[in-house]
């Protein structure tokens, strides 16, 4: 019959006809409530439905229609936090492991052991202490405002990555895997850039053209994987990397024109954007901090609002869970697929917007770093909530930020950081591996039995509707 | 089957782990040091003076630009006995920040290498006017404090191409680039003035294939990654005939030497010609099938600097890379010395002494004015 066989089935009032009836329609409900469920507890900010069936629910163990992205998505913000913990006890590890003093204390561990476990205690907590310093307060700083420079610089970084997280994040809801944020914030960079430098416009209305532009930039670039796909159901996944490389390669073709360059210079790099085309310093000119920040924020209270108290959203929501299921129930799926792209196509250009308006204020190939790579991690790691995104930008702005000055004053590798965001996004798709380190009930278990091992279903990422 | 097999990659897992924690046992075995002696016997002359470098998101072990740069102030260190003090770009986005680091930790001066860290050296120059700053391979910037490190590498490549065109038996040689910019091309443009001079005072006709000096166009991998697209194209300029090759595309020249190689290896006759550092020496295979190398000495420049800067005579003219004061130069022949053409090397230090005369021209539209 039904999954559901071994729960235990109310008690039965009727003859046997109605009873077997009634029970199955009972399963029936369960079932409706829990595809509900799943829809309104990944809202995010809404509190997580009290009734029991909940942790087995989010993490979606056996129900059939749960898929890898939905468990992904709905995981556990405790083990989104020790992810974090043991990435970075790991990472610690990792930097005692390679520095040059422990290995030369080691290499008489037998006869002086507290040498290579004092050097490897130093290595590690040097490390992290610059990183903290330069990513939250500088306790050496010579004035207040130096003082609290890493903070603003954390924030600074964080921008791109909080709007672009955003836009992975919407898609996630809406059950598309976006992997083309890095294209998108290129492309919303250039179209941003070209504006920024080529026109002269007075203040104010040349910054909002600019953050519009960077915004039809992305949202156009992302909205055609949105029509192939709702059109010919084209994967987006692989139309997303694709595009990705597209758009780098059009982007340093762009750069090799007289319309992107200085004049008088070949160097593939665009002109400087004009003043006022910039974003405004936050907190004075002494800051790196500027007002694409309080977009960011901004674009996180929309992306809330849209998701949770909005039709679309909920539309978008709807699709997410259960595509076939949104069609049934009258939802327009290709419609939604093609908004949900260019939504997060827009906010992935906001991203861009930030970088050549903000920070960079040139246009070149290498404009977004890895920030559309980055906003996957972060859209994971805060749960695909926008709140949640918020904070896990923050997070990864503070591990950029501060890896600059663990770099230059304990000379430790910025890979470093790398490899403990790396290890995050590892510990954060493997939740059995997290829960059984830390010994914590996996979901379902009383029923089960075993651990969440059981939760395998065929990874067909939810997206192949 | 499925059991042995299973118990077998056990064994040898065990085994592996055995040998692993002995030689571990073994390493950790050795006498500590008598006493905490710090090890200060270096001339601590200058300690007081501390060099920077900032990288391009190429980072320091990129073979090219950044990593010789590093050298060279690593041996600043060794030499002049100063302090260094290093920042590794990730990205673009890291520039800033890192620039700001090495002036906040008080550097005397800063290198940064690349063209992108022009606007990011600019705004540092300008805001810490008693700090000096160098940058390699930009001379955009016109302040006090700010130093351009250039080359006018065309120089060393029209020897290459002379030399290449001499030796070339196929009457065909190529070159390709990683991404078209103004270093990338002025190599291929001097290569490429190189080849022709030849046919001209020869009478030769030696084609060059993957570079139009004339449209500025040619055959390009579009990154300085991509080793395999390398290898690729140096396999389509063989099939085409060319027999030499010159990648100016950093590490994507080890797939140059592959491809050479394996030619070399399936019986045909073809040599590379490596750039920036005499691949003799640093490119690590296929040495022997390296013709000669462009040399483009940028340690020894940075080291320079540094030492005008410790002894007080820092001035912002730009250092420019020339066949004249050595900052640029053909490498040996090394194992190719016997495939040479006899007088080819009294050639080329005839035709070095002419371009440093002036009797010849080497332009690009990429060198330093």
């Amino acid at each position: 019959m039904s999954p559901q066989d071994d729960r235990p089935v109310p008690p039965a009032t009727g003859g046997d006809a109605p009873r077997s009836r009634r029970a199955a329609k009972e399963a029936a409900r369960e079932d409706e409530m829990r595809l509900e469920n799943a829809v309104d507890t990944a809202g995010g900010e809404m509190p997580p439905p009290v009734v029991p069936p909940t942790a087995a629910d989010l993490a979606g163990s056996p129900a059939p229609e749960s898929t890898l992205l939905q468990r992904v998505m709905t995981g556990n913000a405790l083990v989104a936090f020790l992810s974090v913990v043991l990435s970075l006890i790991l990472g610690g590890l990792l930097i005692a492991v390679t520095d040059e003093n422990v290995s030369r204390a080691s290499t008489y561990f037998f006869s002086r052991p507290q040498d290579t476990l004092a050097a490897a205690w130093t290595a590690a907590s040097g490390a992290y202490i610059a990183l903290f310093q330069g990513s939250v307060f500088n306790f050496q700083g010579e004035t207040f405002a130096r003082m609290i420079y890493p903070l603003t610089q954390t924030l600074t970084v964080a921008t791109p990555l909080i709007c672009a997280g955003l836009g992975v994040a919407l898609a996630f809801r809406a059950g598309l895997f976006n992997i083309g944020a890095q294209g998108q914030i290129l492309i919303g960079a250039t179209f941003a850039g070209w504006v920024g430098f080529t026109l002269d416009l007075p203040v104010g209305v040349h910054l909002l053209l600019v953050v519009l532009a960077g915004m039809i930039g992305g949202a156009i670039w992302a909205g055609i994987v949105g029509v192939l796909k709702a059109r010919t159901g084209a994967h987006e996944v692989i139309l997303t990397i694709m595009f990705n490389y597209i758009a780098i390669n059009f982007v340093l073709y762009l750069l090799s024109t007289p319309a992107f360059q200085r004049p008088g210079s070949t160097n593939p790099i665009s002109p400087q954007l004009d003043a006022t085309a910039l974003y405004p310093p936050l907190l004075g000119s002494g800051f790196r901090l500027h007002w694409g920040f309080v977009v960011a924020v901004l674009a996180t209270v929309f992306v809330a609002w849209l998701l949770n108290r909005s039709t679309v959203g909920f539309e978008l929501r709807a699709i997410g869970a259960n595509a076939s299921a949104a069609r049934t129930a009258g939802i327009n799926v290709s419609k939604g697929y093609i908004l949900a792209m260019a939504i997060a196509g827009a906010l992935a250009g906001l991203a861009g917007v930030a970088q050549v308006s903000g920070t960079e204020k040139v246009l070149t190939s290498g404009v977004a770093a890895s920030f559309g790579f980055d906003a996957i991690t972060v859209a994971l790691l805060g749960r695909s909530t926008p709140w949640g995104t918020f904070a896990a930008g923050i997070l990864f702005g503070a591990f950029r930020a501060g890896g600059v000055t663990m770099q230059a004053s304990t000379g430790t590798s910025i890979d470093i950081v790398l490899v403990v965001q790396s290890l995050i996004v590892l510990f954060i798709a493997a939740p059995p591996l997290v829960r059984a380190l830390f010994r914590l009930p996996a979901p379902g278990a009383p029923r089960a039995g075993k651990g969440g091992s059981t939760t395998r279903t065929p990874a067909s990422t939810g997206a192949a509707a | 089957m499925k059991n042995s097999l299973r118990k077998i990659s056990r064994g040898t897992g065990l085994s592996a782990a055995v040998l692993g924690v002995s030689a571990l046992v073994l390493s950790g075995c050795g006498a500590p040091p008598a006493e905490e002696s710090s090890g200060g016997s270096s001339a601590a002359a200058n300690s007081d003076y501390l060099g920077c470098i900032v990288s391009d998101s190429g980072g320091f072990d990129d073979r090219s630009f950044n990593q010789s740069s590093y050298e060279g102030l690593k041996k600043a260190e060794a030499d002049l006995g100063i302090k260094i003090n290093q920042a590794e770009s990730q990205a673009e986005t890291d520039f800033g920040p890192n620039v700001d680091q090495m002036v906040q930790a008080g550097c005397n001066l800063t290198v940064t290498v690349g063209f992108l860290l022009a606007d990011t050296t600019k705004a540092a120059a300008e805001q810490n006017t008693e700090a000096n700053f160098a940058i390699v391979d930009d001379n955009s910037i016109d302040l006090p404090n700010v130093k351009p490190i250039i080359y006018d590498t065309a120089q060393a490549a029209f020897l290459a191409g002379y030399a290449a065109a001499a030796t070339s038996e196929t009457g065909k040689v190529a070159t390709f680039g990683g991404i078209n910019i103004p270093t990338v091309t002025i190599f291929m443009d001097g290569f490429a003035d190189g080849v022709k001079y030849f046919n001209e005072e020869t009478g030769g006709d030696v084609q060059l294939l993957g570079w139009d000096k004339e449209s500025q166009n040619g055959t390009f991998v579009g990154n300085f990654e991509d080793a395999a697209a390398g290898k690729t194209n140096t396999q389509n300029f063989i099939n085409e005939g060319a027999d030499i090759i010159m990648p100016v595309a950093g590490p994507v020249g080890s797939g140059t030497l592959d491809a050479v190689i394996e030619a070399n290896a399936g019986g045909k006759d073809v040599k590379a010609i490596w750039v920036d550092s005499d691949g003799y020496e640093t490119a690590g295979k296929g040495e022997e099938f390296i013709l000669t190398s462009v040399m483009k000495l940028m340690g020894d420049a940075v080291e320079d600097v540094i030492s005008t800067d410790v002894e007080g005579t820092f001035d912002n003219s730009p250092y420019v890379g020339t066949l004249e004061n050595g900052g640029v130069a053909l490498a040996p022949f090394h194992d190719q010395e016997a495939n040479v053409p006899a007088d080819l090397q009294v050639t080329l230090d005839g035709l070095k002494e002419q371009i440093i005369s002036g009797e010849i021209t080497v332009e690009s539209a990429a060198s330093p004015k």
